[in-house]
Order: C-alpha cells, then structure tokens, then sequence
C-alpha cells in the first residue's frame, strides 16, 4: 500500500458567469515513502491545483471529487474537515514564489516556528530548538534563526520555505515550482537538497514543475499531465527512452539540451479550453500522429509495460485495428 | 471623509485599461447603474429647470406653508414654493460641483502626471508642494478664502477646485509611476519615442479611467463644500442652491416655525447626489484598482463532489 | 547545436571595456557625514563584438551584469567608462538627438510579453508605431510593413493578427508581435533580454528559430539568457559572465564541449539534461553569487573556485586563449587554464 495514493481526482472551479472550468479531470497516481515523483506539466494543464486538493487548499468556488489516501485514509472524504488534520502534519507543501512569501516582519524562526504551534507539535523553547535544527537540516546555519526574510538571500530564503514546510515531519512534500525563480547553481543545491532530504527521511516528495530536465535528473518517476489528464506515467527513463504518448515525445523534444544534436521543435497550437467537456483525445489538435478514433473517442490510461501507463490509442491494438 | 480619501492613495493592484474593459468591468456593476441613473435625473432636472421651474421666487402662498396637495413640498420663509426652488437650485449645485471637481481634477492631474512621470527633483518639489496644500485645514481656508476674494459662483468653483486636488495628485501620480515602469512604455521609449508621445499615447489612457473615477468623488465632495460654504452665508447671494435654501430657512427662522420642509428637502437632495457620486466613483475605483481580497483567507470550504462516470 | 551558416559578416557591434556602476544612496547621515559612496559594479569592464548573421548568447546567473550591458550597449543606460562602436562609429557619448536615428538601427525584445505590448493598441498599431515614430513612410507604405513584418515574425497569415488585441493572444504570439514591432524598421542588431523564458516550453523553439532565421538575413543578434541550454542550440557564440565580467566566450560548441574556465564548467555540470541516463557530476559549488557592490580581490570568483591557489587571490587575469582550446577565438580569463 503506498503512502500516498490519488484515485480518479477531478477539480472544478466555478466561473463568475456560472460555467465551470473542469481544471483536472480523473487523475491517478501513488508515491512511495522516500520516493521522488514528478509531476511535469506547461502552463494550464492543472499540476498545481491537482496538488493543492492534495493540501485541502482550494479557494471557495473550487469542488473537488475523487479520493486521496493517505496512509490509507481519504482525505478528502469530508471536505475540509477531514483534509484538516492531516495538513503540515502528514502533508506539506512549498508553494511557488514561496521564497517571496515571508513576512517581512517577523523572523524567520518566528516564522518557522508557526506552524509547530498551529498545529500542537510543539511549542516555546522547544519549537525554536527545532526551527535552528530544521535550519542545520536545509544548510542555513542555525543562529540566523532570530534575523528577518530581508537578510537572507533568494537560495536561502527558499531553503527557509523548505525549512518551514518540514517544520511538523510531515511523510509527504509537496513542491510547486521550487526552483524556477532560481540561479542553475542555486538550483542544484536545492534539488540536491531535496534528493537528501527524500532518501535520508523516507519523505516523499512530489515535485510540481514545467521543468522536464529537472525532473528527468531528481526524479525517479513522473506523470505528464495535459489538459487535466494524465497522458503518460512511468519511470522517467522510460518516460525519455520510451515514450508512448506524443505529447510527452513532443515536449521532449520541444527541449533544449546542451549536448543534443536534433532540432528543437515547437507543438504546433495551443492547449484546449477546459470551460466545456472535451470530445475525443484533448491532445488530437496538435498531435503529429493522430488517426481516426482521435478526434472523438477518449483514449484511456492503458498500461504499455509495467508501472508504465499511457493515455493513447496508438497503444491499444483493439483500436488500431478497428480504425 | 478626508480619511477615505486618504486611503484611495496607491494603487495596490491597478487594473490593465484595455478596450471592452470599462464596459464589461465597470459598467456592470449593480452600484453603478443606480448611481448613473440618479444621477442622469438630477441633470436632467438640472437642465431643464428653466422650463420647469421658471420664477422660483415667485410667492405662491404664505410663508412657511406645508406641504399641500398643490405645493408637494410647502413654501418657503418667502412663500415661494419648495419643489420650484429644489429645480432651480439644483442647477447651481451640480454646476460647482461639476466645475470645482473638474478643476480639482485638472490641477490635480496634471500635477501627478508630471512628477510621476518625470520623478527626481521635479517629483520632490512638487510633492512637497503637495504636503503643505494637504496640511492647511480645509474648511477653515474656504472661509478665509470665500471672505477674502468675494462670493461669486466663479470664485466659489475655484476655492473648491484648489482646496481639492492633492488627493487627485497622488492617486494619478501613483498610477503614472507604476504605469511608466510598464515594459512596453520603456519598449516605446527604446524606440525612440518623445515624452508627449509616451504621455499621451501609453500613460495618459491608463490613468484616464482612474482620473475620471476619482473626479466623480470629487464631484460628491465639491456639492457638499458648495452647500455649507452657502450655508455659512458666504455664498452668492442672487443664486439658488441648494445650500442657500438650507441657509434661508435658518435665516427665516424655519425651525421656529417647525417647517421641516424647508431644512430637510435641500438637504437630502445634496445626500442623494452626494451618495449617487460615491456609488459610481467607488465602484468605478474598485473595478480599476482592486483592493487585495481576503477571500482566500476565509476558512477553508472547497466543494465537494461525487466521481462523475467514466465514458464506458 | 547552430548552424555554421552566415557568421562573420562584417562587425556591427564593438564594445569595449565596458564600465557602469550605479551609485548606492547614503542616506542621510552618511551624506552629512561624507561617507565615501559605495556602488554597484554591474559592468566592470566587458569587451565583445557582434558580427553580421551572428547570434551571441550572454549567459550568466543573476547578478552578472549581463542586461545591464546589453541595455548599455542600447544606450538605454550611460556607461561610465569604455568604448561601444556600431558600425565603426562611437556611440559611448553621443548625444540624445543622434541616439535617435540610432534606435532605428537597433532594437530590443523584452522577457515578458505579456506586458511589452500596450493592451489598448491593436495589433497593428503595435508594429506601426515605430514607423510612426520616426514618421517613415505613407499609411500604404505603412501597412506594407506591418504585413511583411508580421510575417517574418512567424504571424501569418498576417491579415489575420492585425486587428487584435493583445488579450486576445498567447504568449507565443504576443512575443512575436513584439519582435515584428522591432523588424519593421529593418535594424541591424537586435537584442534579445530572455526572449522566450515566460514562454511555454512547447512554444519556445519556434520563437527562437524566427531569431535563428534572421540571422540568415544579416541581422546581428545579441541574446541574453541564463539558460545555457537554449545557448548551446541557438547561438553561435558564447560568453559566460561572472559578477560584471566575461570569464570565457568562444564558439558555441567548443564552450559547450570544451569549457576551460572552472566557473564555466561547474555551471555546465549542473544544468539538468533530458537524458534521465546522463549523468554528469554536477560541481555544486557552495554559497551564491557575492552582491557586486564589494568584489572579491584579484581573481573575482577565486573564494568559490575549486581550483584556486594562492597567486589567485592576487591577479586579475584578462581573457586569452586557453592551452587546451580548439578554437582562436575561445579566450578564458583563468590564470590556470
């Protein structure tokens, strides 16, 4: 039984003019203690609020379906209610941009103290005595527990959300974006930071970002989302080495590597509303492969290998054969 | 007051002006239709008070009358009937307040447009200028003023207009700032650009719509500094507003006389104009310049939902 | 990988020892009591030059001084010391009325392109206005222009794009807009300050081929990026900066394959690959970029160098050609290599 384990999880958020924008449609994933799993998106195909429900953290007008088990408990079962208990202490997230978040004017062991106190982990001299060790533990030395945000520096202060984040030993991070305003040189130091953090604590870590490289280099599986859905999931090499879904060949290959020789291609057209239910593959517009069932059957997450599933009909004989 | 207007000062998020934007934006608002609409009447009455209320003074009855089924609203320390001299007076109203906030809004802008656009030492100059107009207490320099220069219409638009523009100033000045920092002013600029044409073509039309909504609420402020400067008899004294009428039913002794129609009608039209103006210059400052919402700070309360059916 | 193609052509661009420090405010008590004034040494004497159908990539961390000398080299900011040649004619002091005809022959693209273009001009008052600005040409010229413009720019068909509104476009789109408006006065260099970084990754590549292809039409094109990655496929040349100077620059490739200076190289083993199979190991190397108001003696990245010895703490060292280089025109300032 994993730790984590996502079961058909939709999200939607309510429009002003009364639509609804259906921002993630039935995904599915699981990650193990210790694990690092990626969850590889561009802009739009809903990573983020698919981790947000993960947290409980949605705005008002958001309705969330689908199970979310943690340490086999769902929660998600009764909303806010039973999403509650588990946040900071089993769960917790770094947010994008988190390194801009702080209050400037409290420390940041004030700050990182916080949430031990919300959340009766602990409290007083003993919480501090923790903020300076989770300091030492993400490489800030920990007398700057007493200075404010503004003397630290980007990599730093990113290091402090970090910090914050594993304030109440949560079994499960969650990361959103945690690199991208970053140095490469910062970056490395934080994905390393990250890696140790996983293999050293048993932490597994989901690692939200539009980065393919990244996730190619820390994690060891990932999910492609597109348009709500997943497209493709497996080990990151298969996902480079083997891919069966063409957006995730697409994206590959839409990357610049620094020791690549093929050209670099952009996808053609843009991603699909997601205001009204799509009809057939969301991907069908821009696939360079697309047949005759594309446009108006949706392909299901078929298994291609083992630990490999893949949301293409190009993967599913009965389909090709009928075509 | 002085405070809410303090608090319109920076924009904290300012709003892209883009075409369709005031319509869809803006103009839907429930607060301002209702504002508009009260207010087009009053112009309208405003307007057309020659024609409907032709010889206000004329004595149509005994003094301090009340309200009968002929004269709705009584008559007045004079015998002139009330809703006659409501239309008339409302034209001098909404003329100062329109034409003291235009000034206002004129000095104003002009000053914000220059030193937010320009900054250095213009900037400090003028915004130092800006303070010390702020500190000197206003009432008290509409008396001296209104005192000193004579009590013509023309006089009294300008006290008001020069008494009112430093909240206009630093509102404008704000938005000129963040709107000059804008990539595609210093995209403009790189092209080789003129300062008129970067004034008038970029920053000007994102400002305008602010500049307007904060004109609308000087609109409120000047009717209402029009009234208690004519109250306290430093008005012109062959005009009708509404402040005179406040004025000539204490001077006529309307409250010994317990005529309530005489004290309270001009009254409460100078609030309905004044909360007419506020409705559509807040909303049109809230649609432009949105206040950081704290919605999401709210208790947690995302819905939920059971799985839809997957397609067989 | 980039195309071997059109590069040298004749010189465009010459900078050099480029200097530009902006002075830090005292405050009050240290204006009154004269205290010295500290300053931030953003360029500290950067030498380059920029052919004709070439692309140079600037790459560097934050900090590095990288836009502040293509914004220099614009004369959109005052450099306080050194030379910038276009065309063989100084423009470190000319003065603003000159600088204008001078705009016309040099443009820029900004990063983020949803704010470069103004949301109340449609799209083709966008790419007019230069045109307008420099009051070049009839309306039917104008069009002319635009249409050709918006073409080159990878807009097509143009008709198409002319009347909307940037809201109405993706930031794919909204990008090469902003690079028509900066083709329709037909310049000969363009600088590109992170052209595609806001961008989707799916949607990257084809704004960056539009830059490669200009190339081919004599256009000289300065990008600046901190993504090597992006440098290594698209430019020609490149030059890593460090804390306001350039610490190597040559031939793409050979940078790339054959890096000598150890800043270079631990910046190389870093960037992340899409191979999950490669397996570089990476130089993290510790601590961040010191703040380029207070710079280290002698040699600038000596405290963080791995492979720093005494004498570096002392000297200065200048680009030259290092020993294990393939190619004349790759030059390190390293005292070691």
């Amino acid at each position: 039984m994993s730790l984590l384990t996502v079961s058909d999880l939709h999200v939607w958020f309510g429009l002003p003019n009364g639509g609804e924008l259906h921002a993630v449609r039935g995904i599915d994933f699981s990650v193990e203690p210790g694990e690092r799993f990626g969850l590889v998106g561009e802009s739009g195909c809903g990573k983020t609020s698919a981790i947000l429900a993960l947290m409980g953290l949605l705005p008002p007008n958001a309705i969330v379906a689908g199970e979310v088990l943690l340490d086999r408990e769902n929660i998600l079962a009764r909303g806010e209610e039973s999403a509650e208990p588990h946040r900071w202490r089993d769960i917790a997230m770094v947010f994008q941009g988190a390194m801009n978040a702080f209050n400037p004017v409290q420390t940041i062991g004030a700050q990182i103290v916080e949430p031990m106190e919300l959340h009766d982990f602990a409290e007083g001299s003993a919480a501090l005595r923790r903020a300076q060790e989770l300091l030492e533990l993400v490489g800030i030395p920990g007398d700057r527990v007493s200075r404010y945000p503004h003397e630290f520096s980007g990599g730093m202060r990113q290091r402090a959300a970090i910090a914050m984040a594993l304030a109440c030993k949560p079994k499960v991070l969650l990361a959103d974006e945690p690199t991208t305003a970053l140095d490469v040189m910062v970056q490395a130091q934080i994905l390393e930071l990250l890696t140790n953090l996983a293999n050293d604590f048993g932490l597994a870590l989901v690692l939200v970002t539009h980065d393919l490289p990244v996730v190619a280099q820390v994690c060891e599986r990932a999910a492609v989302m597109y348009a709500g859905i997943v497209a493709e999931l497996g080990s990151v090499d298969r996902l480079f080495h083997d891919p069966r879904h063409p957006y995730t060949r697409l994206l590959f290959a839409a990357t610049p590597d620094l020791y690549g020789a093929d050209e670099v291609a952009s996808i053609p057209g843009a991603p699909p509303r997601l205001d009204r239910e799509p009809v057939g593959c969301p991907f069908e517009p821009r696939c360079d492969r697309a047949f005759s069932p594309c446009p108006t059957v949706t392909p299901r997450l078929l298994e291609v290998e083992a630990g490999h599933v893949a949301a293409c009909h190009l993967n599913d004989p009965a389909v090709k054969a009928a075509s | 007051m002085s405070a809410a207007i303090e608090a319109a000062d920076a924009p904290e998020n300012p709003v892209e002006v883009r075409p369709g934007l005031i319509r869809a934006k803006v103009l839907r608002q429930p607060q301002t239709i209702v504002g508009l609409t009260v207010l087009a009447l009053f112009i309208l009455v405003a307007v057309l008070s020659p024609v409907l209320a032709p010889d206000p003074r004329e004595q149509v009855g005994p003094v301090f009358d009340p309200p009968s089924r002929d004269y709705v609203l009584g008559t007045d320390g004079g015998g002139a009937d009330m809703v006659s001299l409501l239309i008339a007076g409302a034209r001098v109203s909404l003329i100062v307040g329109f034409a003291a906030a235009v000034v206002s809004a004129f000095i104003g802008g002009a000053i914000g447009l220059l030193s937010g656009f320009f900054g250095g030492k213009l900037d400090t100059i003028l915004m130092r200028f800006t303070d010390y107009v702020i500190v000197i207490p206003d009432v008290p320099l509409m008396i001296v003023a209104a005192a000193l220069f004579g009590r013509s219409l023309t006089n009294i638009i300008l006290i008001i207009g020069v008494i009112y523009w430093t909240t206009t100033a630093r509102l404008v000045r704000a938005q000129v700032k963040s709107v000059r920092e804008r990539v595609y002013v210093k995209r403009a600029r790189s092209l080789g650009a003129g300062n008129v044409r970067l004034i008038g073509k970029h920053v000007l039309p994102q400002v305008a719509p602010l500049l307007i909504a904060n004109t609308v609420l000087l609109i409120a402020y000047a009717i209402f500094a029009e009234t208690f400067i004519t109250f306290l008899g430093l008005g012109d004294p062959s005009l009708i507003s509404w402040g005179r009428l406040i004025e000539n039913a204490f001077t006529d002794d309307a409250l010994l006389n317990e005529a309530w129609w005489a004290i309270i009608p001009p009254g409460v039209c100078v609030a309905i104009v004044v909360l007419a103006c506020t409705m559509v210059g807040q909303s049109m400052e809230d649609s432009l310049n949105p206040r950081l919402s704290t919605g999401h700070l709210s208790v947690r309360r995302f819905g939920l939902r059971p799985v839809p059916k997957r397609e067989p | 990988m980039s195309e071997a193609g059109s590069v040298n052509g004749a010189p465009l661009l010459e900078v050099e020892n480029l200097v530009v420090r902006y002075p830090l405010p005292r405050g009050l008590i240290g204006t009154l009591r004269r205290w010295p004034r500290a300053h931030v040494h953003a360029v500290e004497g950067v030498s380059f030059s920029l052919r004709q159908g070439e692309m140079l990539a600037l790459v560097g961390e934050s900090g590095c001084g990288k836009t502040t000398t293509a914004q220099t080299v614009l004369r959109l900011l005052e450099p306080d010391d050194g030379r910038i040649r276009f065309r063989g004619e100084d423009i470190s002091r000319l003065p603003p009325r000159r600088l204008r005809s001078l705009r016309r022959r040099m443009q820029i693209i900004y990063q983020d392109p949803y704010e470069s273009l103004d949301p109340r001009f449609r799209v083709r008052d966008t790419v007019e206005e230069p045109l307008v600005i420099h009051g070049l040409g009839s309306k039917v010229e104008r069009r002319a222009d635009v249409l050709r413009a918006l073409e080159q720019a990878g807009l097509t068909p143009p008709d198409l794009f002319l009347d909307r509104y940037p809201h109405q476009l993706s930031g794919g789109q909204r990008q090469r807009v902003a690079i028509a408006a900066s083709l329709v006065l037909d310049p000969d260099v363009l600088v590109a300050d992170e052209p595609v970084s806001m961008l989707d990754v799916s949607v990257r590549a084809g704004v960056l081929a539009i830059l490669s292809e200009l190339r081919g039409q004599g256009l000289g094109i300065l990008m600046i990026t901190h993504d090597l990655s992006t440098a290594a496929r698209f430019a020609d040349r490149i030059a890593v900066m460090y804390l306001g100077r350039i610490v190597e620059e040559g031939p793409a490739d050979e940078i790339i394959q054959n890096a000598q200076h150890p800043y270079t190289r631990a910046l190389l083993s870093v960037v992340p690959q899409r191979d999950p199979r490669a397996r570089s190991t990476p130089q993290i190397l510790r601590g961040e970029t010191p703040n380029s108001v207070r710079i280290p003696p002698g040699c600038r990245f000596h405290p963080r160098c791995p492979m720093a010895i005494e004498e570096c703490k002392a000297v200065d060292p200048q680009l030259a050609r290092p020993k294990a280089a393939t190619s004349d025109s790759h030059l390190a300032a390293c005292i070691r290599v």
